[in-house]
């Protein structure tokens, strides 16, 4: 049962961060392998801002946003609407966004290692017990997760009964009919990004507080949200929230029982149990 | 001699039905026009025929044994080739390729000199002798639509599905169209060609399909279903009928 | 055969021939760059057949290159050397195959993905068997020289060379190369598009298993972080970029400057490779996007114009 429990905690996080990904790669039709540094450098802020002020993750996030927002938007603006503009299909812009993203996350491990070094870090935040249940958990897993869900509600709120969250979803379901109704695709792919590089951030400031991280830590949380975005259906938020639930038992549930090495193959086997027999993603219809 | 057959052939797309039980034949040598207002789903029935979509239910045979469901490659090599309604080449490869592509792994397959002749013989055919070498790029809109059908041609298919091919054409080349259509039926093919263009439809079809809403409504001769009024209904909506 | 085939064939029999005396008259820094060059020559070639016409990146040499050491690792006390090349080749085909079929139906990000976790999948659980086993590493100790193992990747070279130029010839590859331009146009000319991307993959998968299998007993000491090293799948993809993929002899232009500027870097600033990589990603996308044969052919091509004005 805390199993489960801890599972569960672990995949409230797990959908933020599968979120923001789910918003580049649903609305804004990039695969953005750098994901995971964005979530990385999301984290080096909080433990930085922790360590030299005793400022809390929970706060943080509020300076964390917006600046990962902009640097996003810029990313998005300078470095990926080129290759948008230049791609004469859809496999193309495909290949070129998976290289540049791939260079991107590279250069993003290389800046973070000369400027933090190696190192692993983590600090010390709200590690003291809380009782649920009759069994009890780190207050900083129980925390992170409570602000996920909200960050979480408050986003599938937007989307769903915002104007803006509607041209959003609009553009995600159908680029050519969304420019037909008046939107500007073009900026909104930007905003879109943006978002999810911020929803991204926010989700490493909170993982930091119970996690430790290192400066190529990235990669393994870009495979995970990937997976977890496959698993709930590209452009599905509902999905995404569950898969990702759901990969945060399996994996905890294979550290505790049978080795804590295992769990990038247990997600990546569940990868595979849904490539081979559910390759539109958990609740998607089978694309016609 | 019945080429082929579709019985009770559906496709649905979630709760939208494109194709709702619609049956026909199609006999050896004869010229067959899918017809039918926008949205009706012809194309759809067409892309059933080729596999590029599996139908939700019915059956639909070739020379008598069922091809519903099985892959484009499948339906391809038994004898079915088709064009496309946006024109789809091989933007890396000369024109010549472009048709010899059809050859090779088809219906008939050829190889080589063969495929090359073949090639040859086709763009001949279809009116591009000479122009093999050319880069697509360099291509007008009727030549474009010309290769397509060449590459059609190539595995000699038993069938072969036209879907809109002269749509798109100025009045010149919709004329230098039809005499290819009308020439590739003096050889004998047989060919199902999903068409808005009324004039083609008169002068090169047998015998006429009309779709409405997923549906047929009518069959029969292009004389006989263009004075039906249910068509006209259909085609004009309720108002003017 | 065309009299330019001929040339291009004498050709390359002479730069295959300077190649195998390297061990005669190279020094030592010389051989050691050259076992590396060979090295990332194979590995990138054979990524290029089959990802340059399907356009699919594969992220997976490390797995299949780790699978190849694993195999000399464990069986070369018992079984002749050239027969572990040659059950590493079929191993290497055999999880290409079952990779492939999983993937390959599927968009190239989710094969991208796969790929990339391929290594890290078989690295897992490697290590957790060995820990079951209370085993670390394997020592890998034979009487093989530096410059057998060099002759044997020139070989493997020559030969990937010439399944190269067999396929570029061959249905299988002229389908591969409708199926790069377009997939549901290659399906209604007939071709079995997921069989002809399997086989072309378990080639790739095929040659780098064989390559990891003859270059074990040059780590002496193998362990799954070292056998499995993501990094290389890396650095083979960019090395085909940046050469480029749409010729045969492309990669090679890109793995020469790639393996000396690498040896540079990790020489003198160890802890800037990855930045270096990730510049490498930026320049080929943004810059040089078919790679230096693009540059050749297209400077090639403006001569030949200004020529025709002259």
């Amino acid at each position: 049962m805390d199993i489960m429990i801890i599972g569960l905690l672990l995949g409230g996080t797990y959908a933020l961060i599968a979120l923001g990904l789910n918003l580049q790669y649903g609305v804004a039709r990039i695969m953005n392998l750098a994901n995971g540094e964005m979530l990385v450098a999301g984290g080096f802020t909080a433990f930085w801002f922790y360590t030299a002020g005793q400022i809390s993750p929970l706060l943080t996030i509020f300076i964390v946003a917006p600046v990962a927002f902009a640097l996003n938007w810029l990313i998005y603006r300078i470095m990926l609407e080129p290759l948008v503009k230049r791609a004469k299909t859809r496999g193309q812009l495909e290949v070129d966004s998976i290289l540049a993203t791939f260079g991107l996350s590279f250069v993003a491990v290389g800046l973070m290692l000369a400027a933090f070094g190696g190192d692993y870090f983590n600090y010390s935040f709200l590690a003291k017990p809380v009782t649920i249940m009759g069994d009890t958990y780190a207050q900083n897993r129980v925390a992170a997760f409570v602000a996920a869900v909200i960050i979480c509600a408050v986003l599938y709120g937007w989307l769903n009964w915002s104007r803006s969250g509607l041209s959003i979803r609009a553009l995600s379901v159908s680029p050519e009919s969304a420019r037909l109704v008046g939107i500007n695709t073009r900026s909104l792919s930007a905003v879109a990004f943006a978002l999810g590089g911020a929803v991204t951030a926010t989700g490493g400031a909170l993982v930091s507080s119970f996690l430790t991280l290192d400066a190529s830590a990235g990669i393994a949380f870009t495979l995970k949200a990937l997976i977890i975005v496959i698993m709930g259906g590209v452009g599905d938020i509902r999905g995404t929230i569950i898969a990702a639930l759901l990969l945060g038992v399996v994996e905890t549930l294979v550290a505790s029982l049978i080795d804590p090495g295992l769990t990038l193959a247990a997600a990546y086997t569940l990868f595979i149990l849904i490539l081979l027999f559910r390759p539109q993603g958990l609740f998607g219809r089978r694309p016609t | 001699m019945t080429v082929l057959s579709l019985r009770g052939a559906t496709k649905r797309f979630g709760g939208l039905v494109a194709v709702n039980n619609v049956d026909f034949d199609v006999q050896e040598n004869q010229v067959v026009g899918l017809i039918g207002p926008n949205g009706s789903g012809k194309s759809t029935t067409l892309n059933l025929i080729s596999g590029a979509l599996k139908p939700t239910s019915g059956t639909i045979s070739l020379h008598g044994s069922a091809i519903s469901g099985l892959r484009p490659e499948k339906i391809t090599r038994k004898g079915i080739s088709r064009t496309f309604q946006l024109v789809r080449l091989l933007p890396s490869m000369s024109v010549e390729e472009n048709v010899i592509a059809g050859a090779v792994f088809g219906h008939r397959r050829r190889w080589g000199h063969e495929a090359h002749a073949e090639a040859q013989r086709l763009l001949d055919r279809v009116g591009l002798g000479g122009k093999g070498q050319l880069q697509i790029g360099q291509l007008t809109y009727i030549d474009t639509k010309r290769i397509e059908l060449a590459r059609a041609l190539a595995s000699d298919p038993k069938l072969l599905l036209l879907d809109e091919w002269l749509a798109g054409l100025n009045p010149t080349e919709l004329r230098t169209g039809i005499e290819l259509i009308h020439s590739l039926r003096d050889e004998g093919r047989t060919i199902i060609l999903v068409e808005h263009v009324m004039d083609a439809i008169r002068s090169l079809c047998d015998a006429c399909v009309v779709m409405s809403s997923g549906s047929k409504i009518a069959e029969g001769t292009p004389a006989q279903v263009l004075s039906d009024p249910e068509v006209i209904r259909a085609y004009l909506g309720d108002d003017d009928a | 055969m065309t009299s330019l085939e001929i040339r291009n064939l004498a050709l390359a029999a002479i730069a295959l021939a300077v190649a195998a005396c390297l061990p005669l008259y190279g020094s030592d820094y010389l051989k050691s760059m050259g076992i590396t060059v060979a090295m990332f020559t194979v590995l990138a070639t054979s990524w290029a057949l089959f990802s340059g016409p399907t356009h699919y990146i594969s992220l997976a040499t490390a797995a299949f290159f780790g699978v190849g050491t694993y195999t000399t690792g464990l069986g070369f006390e018992t079984l002749p050397f050239w027969s572990l090349i040659a059950i590493a080749g079929v191993l290497g085909a055999v999880l290409a195959a079952l990779v492939g079929l999983a993937t390959l139906r599927l968009s190239g990000v989710y094969f991208v993905i796969f790929t990339l976790g391929l290594a890290e999948l078989v690295r897992q659980v490697i290590t957790w068997t060995q820990n079951m086993s209370g085993q670390k590493g394997l020592y890998v100790l034979t009487d093989l020289t530096e410059d057998q193992l060099y002759l044997m990747l020139v070989g493997l070279a020559a030969l990937v060379y010439l399944t190269g130029w067999l396929i570029g010839r061959s249905r299988l590859g002229f389908a591969l190369r409708i199926i790069g331009d377009d997939e549901t146009v290659a399906a209604h000319s007939g071709i079995n598009t997921a069989t002809a991307k399997v086989l072309l993959f378990m080639v790739s998968g095929s040659v780098a298993a064989m390559t990891g299998a003859i270059l074990a007993p040059r780590y002496v000491y193998i362990e799954p972080a070292l056998a499995f090293a993501p990094i290389l799948s890396f650095q083979v993809v960019i090395m085909a970029l940046l050469g480029g993929v749409h010729r045969l002899w492309g990669p090679i232009v890109g793995v020469i400057p790639f393996t000396l500027i690498w040896e540079t870097i990790s020489v003198s600033f160890p802890s800037q490779v990855t930045l270096f990589l990730g510049i490498a990603f930026l320049v080929i996308v943004y810059f040089i996007p078919n790679g230096f044969v693009g540059l050749i052919e297209k400077a090639r091509d403006w001569a030949r114009k200004r020529e025709g004005f002259a």
